[in-house]
């Protein structure tokens, strides 16, 4: 390995970057050496793609400098860092499913003259491509056609060129089965022997200790550390993922009251769904919080969904109020009195054109039938009271929710929640993105619904939030419920042994 | 530092979110203050016949059918869709009266068959927007293209020959006058309060909004999106069957050919005059009703000018370019040196 | 058989069908005559949604295609009349068709509006600019005109291929070889297909899109020169609506309404099947025109639902 030598391939110093609300990445510094295999870890929102779309000229930095052996950078497009030996294979948007293979992969490169196409030379580029990695597949076929994992190498063929110095991989395995995962990963250390740095984003952990030399940490837009990775312990990285320390607020509520357990409200049994979430069994009892942690991709948001009907179960039974539920929906949720607060407040969560009001008195509303409508006095009365109640800062309950901070926001997706008047109430990242006060309310708000006598679960990304909001704890691993601590086994040590492993190091 | 910087965004973006509703309103009084420039006797309002006369009241009463009809529009466009099957649903109802009034039926019965017809065409196209998922402009075209023929088709029930009919309740109701005033004016008011009172005194409103602006979300707020959207062009269509009955009598025929040409853009276009955003989430009646009158005033302003009525077309093109150019994001940029204004 | 040829097979059948339907009904029908005579009617028609395809292959739409055909029409009437060659106006026609279309194009793209309202602005202007012309019919005297029309090439059988005919080959031999040998013509596919991995793999979407409404003018220009030089004549109120039915003939050609999956061949069988229609109906003789109207409804109306259940075929990314 040729990492000691020489300069870093890659240098970004002082990357800053804001979003209206949101301070996505600060002061972030990250160096890829020539043939090193890069890990790039953190939660969802910690800034890991925006850190990645501004190395890769797909987004635009307010600050810092990115040095490329040792000179300064600056591009505006993809096209322009592509050209540099910058490339990358996104997460989602990749290829047009629609068009073939040869298509896909000579897209906008230079193949024939005048503008003109010579298929044939276009196919030699494509099994030419193909053949660095040593994928054999018919190439007239369109690529929606193939398996997803096929449309991942040929994503990553595209993205290599000869002249590549820098590849970037977002998730490329979060679709793939064990084999698949084996087979890019030869192709991973194939292309580090070429002396490729390898940015490799994931939140796998085993595939992070197989493939990746060095190991980056993001969290809330700071870089909390750099490291070998034969140098960091696998709890230690799962600590520097989740671990906050523990804030004064929620430090009082980690010492836990022993408030006495009400009737369970809500029963699932061998409840799942295929290639989403295996079968787990959960009881949610009135005046109880359950916290549910996990690394992403564990299935906390999936587990929340299917128990408020947004994802269809498809085996094991549910039951809220001692009923049964045959086909579960939002709509029946709501109507039996289950509250839900999504993770992605934006795209799920608000109609941010609407007035704080509106989206307040929404859910209540659906619960009410669109025939009897809330009068006009009594949603100014109940928007007035929650705005008081969570402390949302707005001048008045009739401005757009599009317009608040994070922070305020998530109190009107809680306020909405809490206005359907629930008996059970699930949290799916309660504090994603909000500021530190804001963050300490919530907690101390989910504790006070929870002593009025509801049934909460909170999903969280956040150790220490989950240790300060929670009864009992739920652990998921792989979309796997893999048990349950409760009462003073609930601290960081336990949780993070659990979700590490019995392998953990 | 970021929320002070938002605070000062916010009010004046709030100035310009109330600048939004001044711009149509602002346009109708320019249009027909010229209007007082170019005609001196432009604003005479005089009663002939026992019915008010004068080009004030005949602005009215010509925008009044798409005037309905672009109420029913804004109503689709607030789920985030477009119907641009309104002409033809026209046609059909038109063609329905026709045929009826041909068969002997009573005409309080023909009136409501001709707006049954319209909930018919609006609930083909809800089922293929909502139940089947098809895009809004794919979905509403298809009888877009076949509605006039099967207005045709109807007026073939009786031979075709002779599509013209009298009705004193229908004509009544599209050219007649109450005391002073064209009962069609007072259709189009109960209508707009009808409408108003249905969307804005039950939750109807509400739910179309917040489907239009966020299907995903309100969906998990427990809405049902898709009855949403099934009653959003049901209501347009008996909307469009209104303003069908109205026109049909106007010429005491069934004409599927050629009867509301073009309604549906014009319609759309009262719609974004008055502000309503093509993206959804959005209901605005009154300034759709401004929208319409707009276009009105315009036409009408156009004949009184002695330009010829061609130019029309031109105008009505060149105010939606302008208004469009104005909605935009990076025109706006480009005029503006505060180019970076932060989306919210 | 891959999927993708689905939609187009099943338009070839539906042909076919048509084709056999009129031969079992009416003598005669199965005939280089009808065939011969159903190409040239139908050519302004197939030469426009010819433009229309690569518009709705980026997954957009333009309205303005009538207006445009009308307007041409009536220019090169009046120009007629003021002395001008045809083949003058007509090539002065087509450079405005290109300028108009590509102006559309940076509209959309710059000003991010939906092309369905800028087109249909387009739609608008052009008609009232046909107005601002002539308000009547004016013929077009030139000796060209005749010698255009007399001139065709004799098929096997009794019937002719007419120079609009010929014109109208030509253009869709053009568009084959832009959609399928040009890196213009698979950047059209990509940004259909998918805008956003459109612009991550490095296609410049401002470009191509001013390009796509560019094409579509100059496909829609060529159409209007076609129809003026095949009837002699320019009308301000011609070609009103046709934007529907060079639309009905896209869908009915396999082109997915939500663009990036069609093939410009398939145009042709859309626009003939369209003509098809007409031409059984008017056989009939007891048929009404409403007819027509009806049944390319009902046809859209199955394709459109065929291409609804195909996309999720396409669909793969995203669970």
């Amino acid at each position: 390995m040729n990492m000691n030598a020489s300069t870093p391939r890659v240098e970004m110093r002082g990357i800053c970057k804001a979003f209206p609300g949101v301070l996505a990445l600060d002061n972030v510094n990250l160096t890829l050496m020539p043939g090193e295999v890069h890990a790039l870890l953190g939660e969802n929102g910690a800034g890991k793609s925006t850190l990645i779309k501004i190395l890769t000229g797909a987004s635009t930095k307010d600050s810092g400098e990115i040095l490329l052996e040792g000179k300064p950078l600056s591009f505006q497009t993809t096209g322009e860092a592509q050209a540099l030996g910058i490339s990358t294979v996104y997460q989602e948007v990749n290829l047009i499913p629609a068009m073939s293979v040869t298509k896909n992969l000579t897209l906008e490169k230079t193949v024939g003259r005048f503008g003109m196409i010579s298929w044939r030379k276009a196919r030699e580029m494509a099994r030419e491509k193909l053949r660095r990695l040593k994928l054999d597949i018919d190439i007239e076929q369109a690529v929606g056609s193939y398996s997803v994992a096929v449309q991942q190498l040929v994503a990553i063929a595209r993205a290599l060129d000869d002249d590549t110095r820098v590849l970037v991989l977002d998730e490329p395995t979060a679709s793939l089965d064990a084999q698949e995962t084996a087979a890019l990963f030869d192709i991973i250390r194939d292309l580090k022997s070429r002396g490729i740095a390898v940015v490799f984003i994931t939140h796998f952990l085993d595939q992070v200790y197989e493939i990746s030399d060095r190991i980056s940490v993001l969290r809330n837009g700071n870089l909390v550390g750099t490291g070998l990775a034969k140098d960091i312990t696998r709890n230690e990285l799962i600590s520097m993922m989740i671990g906050r320390e523990l804030g004064e607020v929620e430090a009082t509520f980690a010492a836990k009251s022993n408030a006495t357990k009400g009737e369970p409200v809500l029963v699932a049994e061998g409840l799942g769904r295929k290639r989403t979430l295996k079968p787990f069994n959960l009881t949610l009892r009135a005046g109880e919080a359950v916290g549910l942690s996990g690394l992403l991709g564990s299935g906390r948001t999936e587990l929340t969904k299917i128990l408020f009907g947004a994802i269809r179960h498809d085996s094991g039974t549910l039951s809220v109020g001692g009923k049964s539920v045959g086909r579960s929906s939002p709509r029946y949720s709501i109507n039996s009195g289950i509250a839900f607060c999504p993770e992605d407040r934006k795209a799920e969560g608000l109609v941010g054109e609407l007035s704080i009001r509106e989206n307040i008195v929404m859910s209540m509303q659906a619960k009410r039938g669109w025939l009897s409508r809330v009068p006009r006095r009594d949603q100014e009365r109940l928007a007035e009271e929650m705005i008081k109640a969570l402390a949302i800062a707005t001048p008045n309950a009739d401005k757009p929710v599009g317009q608040l901070s994070g922070g305020n926001q998530q109190k009107v997706v809680l306020a909405r929640a809490l206005a359907s008047q629930p008996s059970i109430l699930l949290l799916d990242e309660p504090t994603r993105g909000i500021d530190v006060g804001a963050h300490a309310e919530i907690i101390t708000l989910i504790r006070e619904l929870c002593q009025k006598g509801l049934a909460l679960l909170v999903a969280s990304s956040e150790l220490d939030e989950i240790i300060a909001s929670s009864d009992r704890v739920a652990v998921l691993r792989d979309r796997e419920k893999i048990g349950e601590i409760e009462g003073a086994d609930i601290n960081r040590e336990k949780i993070i042994q659990m979700i590490a492993g019995d392998d953990g190091h | 530092m970021v929320t002070e910087r938002k605070n000062i965004d916010e009010t004046w973006l709030n100035r310009l979110k109330g600048s939004r509703a001044i711009w149509p309103l602002l346009a109708l009084a320019v249009i027909l203050i010229v209007d007082g420039f170019i005609s001196p006797n432009f604003y005479d309002i005089r009663i002939v016949e026992g019915r008010l006369f004068g080009n004030l009241i005949d602005i009215l009463y010509r925008a009044t059918p798409t005037a309905i009809v672009a109420l029913g529009m804004a109503v689709v466009i607030g789920t985030k869709g477009i119907d641009l099957s309104v002409g033809s649903t026209i046609a059909i109802a038109g063609a329905i009266i026709a045929w009826r009034i041909h068969a002997g039926d009573s005409h309080f019965a023909i009136l409501l068959m001709a707006l049954g017809a319209g909930i018919a065409c609006g609930v083909w196209n809800g089922f293929l927007v909502a139940g089947l998922g098809i895009q809004p402009i794919i979905a509403t075209l298809i009888l877009m293209v076949s509605g006039r023929g099967i207005g045709m088709l109807i007026n073939l029930f009786y031979g075709g020959t002779d599509p013209s009919f009298e009705s004193a309740l229908l004509q009544g109701l599209s050219t007649g006058h109450i005391w002073l005033i064209p009962t069609r004016i007072i259709v189009g008011l109960a209508i707009f309060a009808a409408l108003w009172l249905v969307l804005r005194k039950t939750a109807l409103g509400l739910f179309i909004e917040a489907v239009g602006g966020n299907a995903a979300a309100s969906s998990l707020a427990g809405v049902n999106a898709r009855i949403i959207i099934f009653v959003a062009y049901i209501v347009c269509g008996l909307l469009a069957a209104c303003a069908g009955v109205i026109l049909t009598a106007d010429t005491h025929t069934s004409d599927p050919v050629s009867v509301a040409l073009y309604i549906e853009l014009d319609a759309i276009l009262a719609v974004v005059i008055g502000g309503g955003s093509l993206a959804g989430g959005r209901i605005y009646l009154g300034m759709t009703v401004i929208g319409a009158l707009v276009i009105q005033a315009l036409t009408t302003s156009i004949l009184i000018s002695g330009l010829p009525p061609e130019y029309n077309l031109i105008i009505k093109a060149l105010v939606v370019v302008f208004v469009l150019l104005l909605q935009s994001k990076n025109v706006r940029a480009l005029f503006s040196k505060k180019a970076a204004r932060p989306s919210p | 058989m891959n999927s993708k040829y689905l939609p187009l097979a099943a338009t070839i059948a539906v042909f076919l069908a048509l084709f056999l339907i009129g031969g079992s009904l009416y003598r005669n029908f199965l005939s280089t005559l009808v065939l011969g005579n159903i190409l040239a009617d139908n050519s302004f028609i197939i030469i426009a949604a010819i433009g229309a395809t690569f518009v709705i292959l980026s997954g957009g739409i333009d309205l303005s295609i009538g207006s445009m055909i009308g307007f041409v029409g009536v220019c090169m009437a009046v120009l007629d009349s003021l002395g001008w060659h045809p083949m003058a106006t007509a090539a002065l026609m087509i450079v405005f068709g290109i300028l108009f279309g590509a102006l559309q194009g940076l509209i959309i793209d710059f000003c991010e509006i939906q092309p369905f309202i800028v087109t249909l602005a387009g739609l608008f202007l052009l008609r009232g600019a046909c107005f601002m012309v002539t308000l009547d019919s004016v013929p077009i005297h030139h000796e060209f005109v005749d010698v255009y029309n007399s001139m065709k090439i004799h098929l096997p059988g009794r019937g002719w291929l007419r120079s609009s005919a010929i014109v109208m080959l030509i253009s869709l031999f053009l568009g084959i070889i832009i959609a399928h040998f040009t890196r213009f013509g698979t950047n059209v596919y990509a940004i259909g297909g998918d805008k956003e991995s459109a612009r991550l793999m490095g296609v410049n979407i401002r470009k191509t899109t001013v390009m796509i409404y560019a094409l579509g003018g100059f496909y829609s220009a060529l159409a209007g020169v076609v129809y003026a030089l095949y009837t002699s004549s320019g009308y301000p109120l011609a070609g009103s609506t046709l934007e529907l039915s060079a639309i009905a003939a896209v869908v009915l050609g396999g082109t997915l309404l939500t663009g990036g999956v069609g093939m410009v061949a398939g145009t042709l069988f859309g626009g003939m099947i369209l003509g098809l229609i007409s031409t059984l109906i008017i056989f009939n003789g007891s048929l009404n025109s409403a007819w027509i109207m009806i049944s390319s409804g009902i046809l859209l109306f199955a394709f459109i639902v065929l291409h609804r259940f195909l996309v999720s075929s396409f669909n793969v990314k995203g669970t």
